[in-house]
């Protein structure tokens, strides 16, 4: 089992489309396969993860997938209401500031707040001792974050809000959030990147950003989407051939054999590229032939994953 | 289906919206591009924090000021534009666009330092969710409105939701217009409550949570705001209709997976929903068939092998079964074509292939444009046949 499965939070970024939410659960169900109460949790509303588990609607609730594996997408509305009833312990005063306008306006207008809450609630799934009703204790929190821009100032919003505040509840709170995020034998993140120049370049500036100048730990880069490399050079001019043959689908599968090597090739370069511009260490996927990234396909990426 | 020229002919703006990763970027770019080589003087905006595009058209730095991309590294890939053909680029920096409308919109120099200084404003002006993609809309009306262009091409933000983007201008408008400022601003606002006089119990409750002085920072900050509200909304209401007019499009860019083709239509809808311009949609990185009738591994093997000769076998299974592999994809990516077509029209259609290289420069945005701007029979001659 890839040792960084043991910390308890670990936040899943990258390029968009890169494949993160993929890879995000194919850590959970590894993780929950090896025996660990596993969450994965959504932080937009795009809920990739309940598409691929074919469940309707995840929601603001914690909902069990498979054996020890949970999922969440994470309401920033839904959030902020418990926490302020976390707060102030009494319902009936959480909905009477929930009702007075002042409130309502407040919490619309305040830029960030949203991310902020959203911090907050994964920080809560990560606790031991869980203060929220019915809240179950993980072993391991995995979070399939924004992607990169967006990602950066995501994971940047609790310090924002305690250099803001500078002193009360809310400096406090966003200083602890900080210190969970920044502390590497707790927390970690895994950067997904494609053997594209693109994708490279940004993983290389995604783990510059979030190790210099937020402080987390990088545990891994998964390079994703690796095509089997199939053909030696003698075997392409033995197949070079097949383009002069009479069968359409015998001449196709020269075409295809000639692109597949010059891919392999493209891809092979942009590798030895992200291998010389990170520091963390790399772990790679094969790309997966199949028309939709189901469940199957995670399963067989779990295993797949070193 | 249709070439990229056709569905953006005679307007003045295209909007090339998507979810991160489809290829928007390289899109934006390479219609800029080949506009420019038909003799438009063409600018492209990016605010991708990445600096994608900078790298795209080999310019070192993209500034929040228009550059033009030298015409000699345009010849030098084989793009000879024509006659009165300019191709310029942009990199938004929102911070610097923020700080720019603020001056703009300041009653004086004390109340344009007030904000500009306020902390929270300084925190937030280049994080805060939703300010890039209003930023870019500011940025296209401005370089609009000073009409120094034929087309603007404009790459939206790499957020995950492309709706995002078409919401900014309304979600300041209804911002402003929901009085969620002005209820810190009248006499007996937040503002006044904060400073002492009134302590109602929510006040109170609010105090606990957010603590006083995060609170008396936040009402310091929306009253500095205040003498620019006017100037904010009639702003964002120009920048709206200019959204709306008949001289702006939005070129939808989509990938043929299930997912991206789901959030095409889904965009679509809301597109005429708003009585926005749909001008077409582009799907990139699409496998093209490659004539072949779902072939079995071990007949197509056996009939590569006896083309293939003597102890071919592995080899000949080996060519078979990537045919195969790259055919599941090729035919999942026809029927999601064939999806969207339905919903949108086949007349609205460009499909870009899934070419052998990644296109990360000027030779590869020309080859982009190769399919970009030809009909669908050329591209499936380009795509398919033998030559290519």
């Amino acid at each position: 089992m890839p040792e960084f499965l043991d910390k308890r939070l670990l936040f899943v970024t990258g390029k968009g489309g890169v494949g993160k939410t993929t890879v995000a659960i194919a850590l959970g169900i590894r993780a929950a396969l090896e025996g660990k109460r596993t969450i994965v949790c959504e932080v937009s509303a795009s809920e990739n993860a309940s598409r691929m588990f074919h469940q309707s609607e995840v929601g603001f609730r914690e909902v069990e997938l498979a054996n020890d594996l949970w999922a969440i997408s994470i309401d920033p509305e839904e959030s902020m209401r418990e926490y302020v009833l976390l707060q102030l312990k009494v319902k009936a005063m959480r909905d009477l500031l929930f009702r007075s306008k002042m409130f309502t306006y407040l919490a619309a207008a305040t830029p960030g707040l949203n991310e902020l809450v959203t911090i907050g609630k994964i920080w809560e799934l990560a606790q031991l001792d869980r203060k929220v009703k019915h809240g179950r204790k993980y072993d391991l929190v995995i979070v399939d974050a924004p992607a990169t821009g967006h990602g950066i100032s995501f994971l940047e919003t609790p310090r924002t809000f305690a250099n803001i505040a500078r002193v009360g509840p809310i400096h406090s709170q966003g200083l602890a959030l900080e210190a969970t995020i920044t502390d590497h034998e707790h927390t970690g993140a895994v950067i997904v990147s494609l053997p594209e120049e693109m994708p490279v370049n940004e993983t290389a500036r995604l783990e510059r950003e979030l190790s210099g100048r937020i402080g987390m730990a990088i545990d891994r880069v998964v390079m994703n989407a690796l095509y089997p490399d199939r053909f030696s050079p003698a075997d392409l001019k033995r197949l070079d051939r097949l383009r002069g043959s009479g069968d359409d689908e015998v001449r196709a599968a020269g075409r295809a054999a000639a692109s597949q090597a010059r891919r392999v090739a493209a891809q092979r370069e942009q590798f030895a590229r992200l291998q010389e511009m990170v520091a963390a260490p790399i772990s790679t996927l094969p790309f997966v032939f199949r028309p939709e990234l189901d469940l199957k396909a995670a399963r067989a990426l779990a295993e797949e994953i070193a | 289906m249709t070439s990229i020229e056709r569905v953006i002919d005679g307007r003045q703006i295209v909007i090339c919206a998507g979810s991160g990763g489809v290829g928007k970027t390289t899109t934006s770019a390479a219609i800029a591009l080949g506009m420019a080589a038909r003799g438009l003087k063409v600018c492209v905006l990016t605010i991708d924090p990445a600096k994608r595009l900078a790298d795209s058209l080999g310019l070192d730095e993209l500034g929040n000021e228009a550059t033009r991309v030298d015409p000699k590294l345009l010849a030098r890939h084989g793009i000879d534009a024509a006659e009165g053909g300019e191709l310029w680029a942009m990199m938004l920096d929102a911070k610097e666009t923020f700080d720019a409308l603020v001056a703009r919109h300041a009653e004086d120099a004390a109340a344009r330092d007030r904000v500009l200084g306020n902390r929270i404003y300084q925190q937030i002006s280049g994080a805060l969710a939703g300010s890039q993609e209003y930023m870019a809309m500011e940025k296209l009306f401005e370089l609009h409105s000073e009409g120094r262009f034929d087309l603007l091409v404009l790459d939206t933000p790499p957020s995950r939701n492309a709706l995002d983007f078409l919401d900014a201008p309304r979600r300041l408008i209804q911002f402003i217009e929901g009085r969620s400022l002005q209820i810190f601003l009248r006499p007996t606002g937040l503002a006044a409550r904060v400073a002492g006089r009134g302590a109602s119990v929510v006040l109170s409750v609010l105090k606990r949570i957010v603590g006083f002085d995060l609170l008396a920072d936040l009402s310091e900050f929306f009253t500095a705001f205040s003498g620019m509200i006017d100037g904010f909304r009639d702003r964002a209401h120009r920048v709206n209709t200019l959204l709306a007019d008949r001289r702006t499009c939005f070129v939808v860019v989509c990938g043929p997976q299930g997912q991206p083709i789901d959030e095409a239509v889904f965009f679509h809808s809301k597109l005429v929903e708003n009585e926005m311009h749909f001008a077409g949609v582009v799907v990139n990185r699409v496998r093209y068939r490659l004539g072949t009738r779902a072939p079995r591994l071990r007949d197509l093997s056996t009939r590569i092998e006896a083309e293939l000769g003597g102890g071919g076998g592995p080899l000949a299974e080996e060519a078979a079964r990537n045919l195969i592999e790259y055919d599941v994809l090729a035919q999942r990516d026809a029927r999601n074509v064939a999806r969207l077509a339905k919903s949108l029209g086949d007349e609205h259609l460009i499909r870009v292939p899934y070419l052998d290289t990644d296109v990360h420069d000027l030779a590869g945005l020309a080859e982009i444009n190769r399919y970009l701007f030809a009909d669908e029979e050329t591209r499936i001659g380009l795509a398919t046949g033998d030559g290519g």
